[in-house]
């Protein structure tokens, strides 16, 4: 897939994004929006899956451990066809299958269940080790927000990553910088990111984590890693692609009202019509 | 019970566990730097490829095991009851429980017959803790036979189970020949007319005692053993309590949300009558030989017919 192709998909995964948090009343957009570049090319391009068979042995798995980023998790498995787009519009309703954090038993293409942070990398730790012990090819990703690092389980579980020598685990961190008391800096710094990881014998690469080329060479740059796990450290803006949320704390968890969300979706279309234009 | 040979549940378990390894690929055994005491060890001497040691991080090794039951693995993880059900509920409950999980927990030391080390390691909330799970399968042997059966038991189950299990060496009551263990039904040890005892794990063969001082003095106690604490067998302690009108729940364990709040509720809702609850009655436990808590804290076979004697009164 060309970069125009992937930038084109990751627009229409932040106007799902716009959509379900829009329908929910509720939700995280922030971290959501800086999320939607990564998740588009782990499903686009990186990971071995079928959307026809969400359950088959041999995928790669995907755990959101910084679950709150559900919406772009609901958005890019609906673009890739787990299920319609449309319901999109249920997320966070009563009944619906889209529920506030990903829910594995409810959604099809949710590996695994998530949402108290911290949990995620460990049950991705176990998806991995399940492999090794087993000799299967599957690879696991996970992906952790830069304020849950602060959560003591990520260590844990970092530890046991690199002592086992995970080498089929990659962990990628969503620096956005901001978490929901202010910046993650001011809060409970968890800096420097990189060396702790290396620290922990991971092999850690830093990239831009809007751009699709640092995307693609750090991911295969992970897969073609021995003997060790890598951490992708991604500095990413909070809010990506809507002006009003880029950078802004108060848009970590709470939806746009109409007005915002006229504004928002005007954007995201407007940068939409310019990449079909190229 | 001097004969009768004593055998800690722990034991069972890691001699059971060893014995499903080589009866199913699928099992793996996951420990926290406690594998000697936990009795995983066994396991682990026979089995090194499946088992994994997560080192003192009982959050991430719950973690662990949901992902590898996740991937097809049935995992077995153990620690002491305290760091397992305590400090490692909300993974229980998140990364288990709510996805309903494939995943045993083999919880050892549990209650305050850990003895020496105190009220730090003595863990009397457990159950409590596992029975608001939704889904969470709870049982309570009370020795090796029924044990070895609950282990069994457990890996039949599809979904997650917690084992409370014992580090005191405890009397072998039931007969491996004639031992029938159902998940969810409790056994009718002794009838009686006066008062009904309900009790769970090595409170059990403390209650047989407590029947027999009981009968001296002229009063006829029927008992029940409750290995499956969740699902409770309410038939059978309805059935019971409608006889004799008067039920008393024994345990080694917080008289607060445990057997006794189980019964408690089972009985308020279904067949509302006297009863009195025989536990660690809203404490800390202490340091001291296991047997000498048990005087102590009233949860010897004495100490049980005492306050059932005052119940009645």
């Amino acid at each position: 897939m060309t970069d125009l192709e992937l930038k084109k998909i990751a627009v229409r995964v932040r106007k799902g994004i716009i959509e379900g948090v829009y329908a929910g009343k509720s939700g995280h957009p922030g971290g959501s929006l800086s999320a939607a570049d990564m998740m588009t090319y782990l499903y686009f391009e990186e990971m071995n899956i079928d959307p026809q068979n969400p359950d088959w042995s041999e995928r790669d798995r995907f755990v959101l451990s910084k679950g709150h980023g559900a919406p772009a998790y609901y958005a890019t498995l609906a673009i890739r066809g787990y299920f319609p787009v449309e319901d999109l519009k249920t997320l966070r309703h009563v009944g619906s299958y889209l529920q506030g954090h990903p829910c594995s038993q409810s959604t099809p293409g949710v590996d695994a269940s998530s949402g108290s942070l911290g949990q995620g990398i460990s049950v991705a730790c176990g998806m991995a080790m399940s492999a090794k012990i087993s000799k299967d090819s599957y690879r696991v990703y996970t992906m952790l927000g830069d304020g849950e690092i602060e959560e003591g389980e990520v260590w844990e579980a970092a530890m046991f990553a690199g002592f086992r020598k995970l080498d089929n685990l990659c962990v990628i961190v969503d620096n956005n910088g901001l978490q929901i008391d202010g910046p993650v800096d001011e809060v409970n710094s968890p800096y420097p990111i990189a060396d702790k990881f290396r620290a922990f014998n991971f092999h850690v690469i830093e990239i831009d984590g809007h751009d699709f080329l640092q995307i693609k060479k750090a991911l295969d740059e992970a897969r073609e890693t021995k003997g060790m796990p890598t951490a992708i450290i991604m500095k990413t803006v909070k809010g990506k692609g809507v002006s009003f949320m880029e950078n802004a704390v108060g848009w970590h968890g709470k939806a746009p009202n109409e007005e915002e969300y006229k504004i928002a979706m005007k954007e995201l279309c407007e940068a939409e019509d310019e990449l079909c234009r190229m | 019970m001097p004969d009768v040979k004593k055998i800690a549940t722990r034991e069972s378990y890691g001699r059971t566990l060893a014995e499903l390894g080589k009866e199913h690929d699928d099992i793996v055994v996951l420990d926290a730097d406690l594998a000697a005491s936990t009795k995983t060890a066994v396991f682990a001497s026979e089995f090194p490829d499946r088992f994994i040691d997560c080192g003192i991080a009982e959050a991430n090794m719950i973690g662990v095991a949901a992902g590898m039951a996740l991937s097809g693995k049935t995992p077995f993880c153990s620690s002491f009851a305290m760091f397992a059900a305590g400090r490692a509920f909300e993974q229980i409950r998140n990364s288990v429980g709510y996805p309903h999980l494939n995943v045993k927990i083999g919880a050892s030391h549990a209650g305050i017959t850990v003895g020496e080390d105190g009220a730090t390691h003595q863990c009397v909330e457990d159950i409590a803790l596992m029975r608001t799970i939704p889904g969470m399968v709870i049982m309570n042997p009370g020795d090796d036979v029924e044990a070895e059966a609950a282990v069994r038991a457990a890996y039949e189950i599809d979904g997650p189970v917690y084992l409370r299990l014992g580090r005191l060496a405890v009397p072998v009551i039931n007969d491996r020949e004639t031992y029938k263990f159902e998940v969810g039904k409790g056994t009718l040890l002794h009838e009686g007319n006066d008062v009904t005892l309900v009790a769970t794990g090595l409170e059990v063969a403390e209650s047989v005692k407590a029947v027999k001082i009981l009968e001296e003095k002229g009063i006829s106690a029927e008992l029940i053993n409750i290995c499956t604490i969740k699902p409770l067998d309410t038939d059978l302690i309805v059935s019971s309590a409608a006889k004799t009108k008067k039920v008393v729940t024994i345990e080694e364990h917080s008289i607060i949300g445990g057997l006794g709040g189980a019964v408690a509720e089972a009985l308020a809702e279904n067949y509302p009558v006297k009863m009195h609850r025989i536990g660690i009655r809203d404490r800390f436990g202490e340091s001291g030989p296991a047997l000498e808590l048990m005087h102590k804290f009233m949860l010897d076979g004495e100490g049980i017919a005492s306050q059932v004697i005052d119940f009645l009164q």
